[in-house]
Formats: C-alpha cells, structure tokens, sequence
C-alpha cells in the first residue's frame, strides 16, 4: 500500500496547471435558479478574461425568449430544498410560486444581480456570444425573432461543438 | 506581502500585486501601473479609476454592473478600456483590493 500512495502522489505533483481559456455553458433548464447559475457562470469567465459561448435547448429556451426570459419562475412543488417543512400542497396554491420567485428576485437585486434580460445585455457587452439550439427551437416553433437580440444565431450541435473548439476550454451543462 | 517600486516609491502589494494600502496610490503611479499591463491611460480610464477609488472609500462593493451605470462608460466600453479582465484590471491600477464579486 506504501508503493500505491507514493505513486498517487508523484502524479499529482508532476501534472501541470492548465489554464481555462474558454467556458462553454449549455443550458436545458428554464428555472430561474438554473438560469442563474449559467449566466453568473458565463459573466464570470468574460470578468476573469476568459473567453464565453453560451447554448441554450429545450427549456432553457425560455431563458432567451423574448416573452418569457425575465417571468422565469423557481419551483415550489418537487424541490424539496425549497422552503424546508412547507406542505407540498401549499407550495402548489395559486400564484404561489409567483410569489416566492418575485421575492428572490428581490433579494439578488440586493446583491447587484441584474434581471435575466440585463444580464444577458452584460454578456453580450462583455463579448460572450449566446446561442440558440435548432432541433430545440424546431420543436418549441420558436423563430430567431422570437428570442432576445443577444442571440447570435441557432445552431445545430455541430456547430455548437465547432464553437468549443480549442485548447483550455471547458464545457459546463446546466 | 511584497514591496513594489514604482516612480521611486516603495509600493506595499499583496501576493496578487494589489495595493493594501490605498493611500499609497497617485495618477503617476497609476500610468505606470497601466503600462505593466500595456494600456495608455486616457482621460476616460482616469475617470473610471476615480470612481472605483470613491466607490471603495464609501465601502459599496464594486462589481461590472456598477461601473456600466456610473455614466461614465458603459459596459461594453469598460471592457474595452481594461481588456482581460476589466474589473479586476481597473482595480490593480486603481491601488484598490481585488473586487470579490461574483457579478
């Protein structure tokens, strides 16, 4: 066992530090925590120096949908870490959940956290590219005039693998 | 901490090269500042400087979104200004800590 730990440790020691140079963000959920988290993601690279693509498919559409992008909601019923003890039954009354994404939004305002739409305008600014997701869009019948004017283009996953290309980048699914 | 000599002055900067003392800083060193990192410092950079350096003074946590709405440049613009890492650059030049925003 003595040989094993000393081999596991050289390892580590001689493997190199690499640098992310490119973060890829995909993006197939439409709920306002999971959004958040992609843009602060791809915001975050572009502050860094860091190069950001995002692509977003099935319900992470709405995210970028004109109508929908700054009504994105957080759920209140099935997300057991939401609001720990309260009966599943009160999380589903009407307009509940409304109320409690409403009061999140809030408090990120606090925190300087810009609304959906805003946020992208800060990606876009900051040179990171959006991206819309073709079979997805296909399917939802959404048309590039649909979506926020962020959106580059939509794209197949060819395309969207072409964009990933090159050393140091990650690819991060949300 | 390590010391840096700027214009013949003795610099305190942390690991990172970030001022820890503030007050150390004036426009001569942040020129010089800037050319360590190859940008020529305008009128417009100085501005966004001054406003970083208040905003840290009256304690208001910096981030991007603050700079693209103090009036005097827009984010696009800001990002252009600092390339690389505008934030986090303008600050290094500006003799304040390193912002810890995640926004």
């Amino acid at each position: 066992m003595e040989d094993v730990k000393e081999m596991t440790a050289d390892k580590v020691v001689a493997k190199e530090k690499k640098e992310v140079k490119k973060i890829m963000v995909i993006c197939a959920r439409g709920t306002l925590e999971d959004v958040y988290a992609a843009l602060i993601m791809a915001n975050g690279a572009l502050a860094e120096g860091k190069e950001a693509k995002m692509f977003f498919t099935f319900f992470g559409l709405d995210a970028i949908t004109k109508k929908k992008a700054d009504h994105l909601h957080t759920a209140t019923v099935g997300n057991p870490a939401f609001m720990r003890g309260l009966p599943t039954m009160i999380g589903g009354l009407p307009g509940f959940e409304a109320l409690a994404s409403s009061m999140m939004k809030k408090e990120m305002d606090k925190l300087d956290i810009p609304p959906i739409t805003e946020f992208f305008e800060m990606i876009e600014a900051g040179g990171g590219e959006i991206f819309a997701c073709k079979l997805a869009a296909d399917m939802f019948h959404l048309k590039k005039e649909d979506f926020i004017p962020e959106v580059k283009d939509i794209i197949t996953v060819r395309q969207m693998y072409e964009l990933a290309e090159g050393e140091g980048t990650h690819m991060v699914f949300i | 901490m390590e010391t840096l000599t700027i214009n013949n002055a003795a610099i305190k900067v942390n690991e990172e090269g970030y001022f820890t003392d503030p007050s150390q800083w004036n426009e001569d060193i942040a020129i010089e500042m800037a050319k360590q990192q190859n940008i020529d410092l305008s009128g417009k950079h100085f501005e966004v400087l001054h406003f970083l350096r208040n905003k840290y003074a009256e304690d208001v946590p910096l981030t991007i979104r603050k700079v693209g709405k103090s009036g005097i440049v827009d984010i696009k613009e800001f990002y252009k200004l600092f390339p690389g890492g505008p934030l986090k650059i303008s600050s290094k030049i500006a003799g304040i800590p390193k912002p810890v925003s995640c926004v």
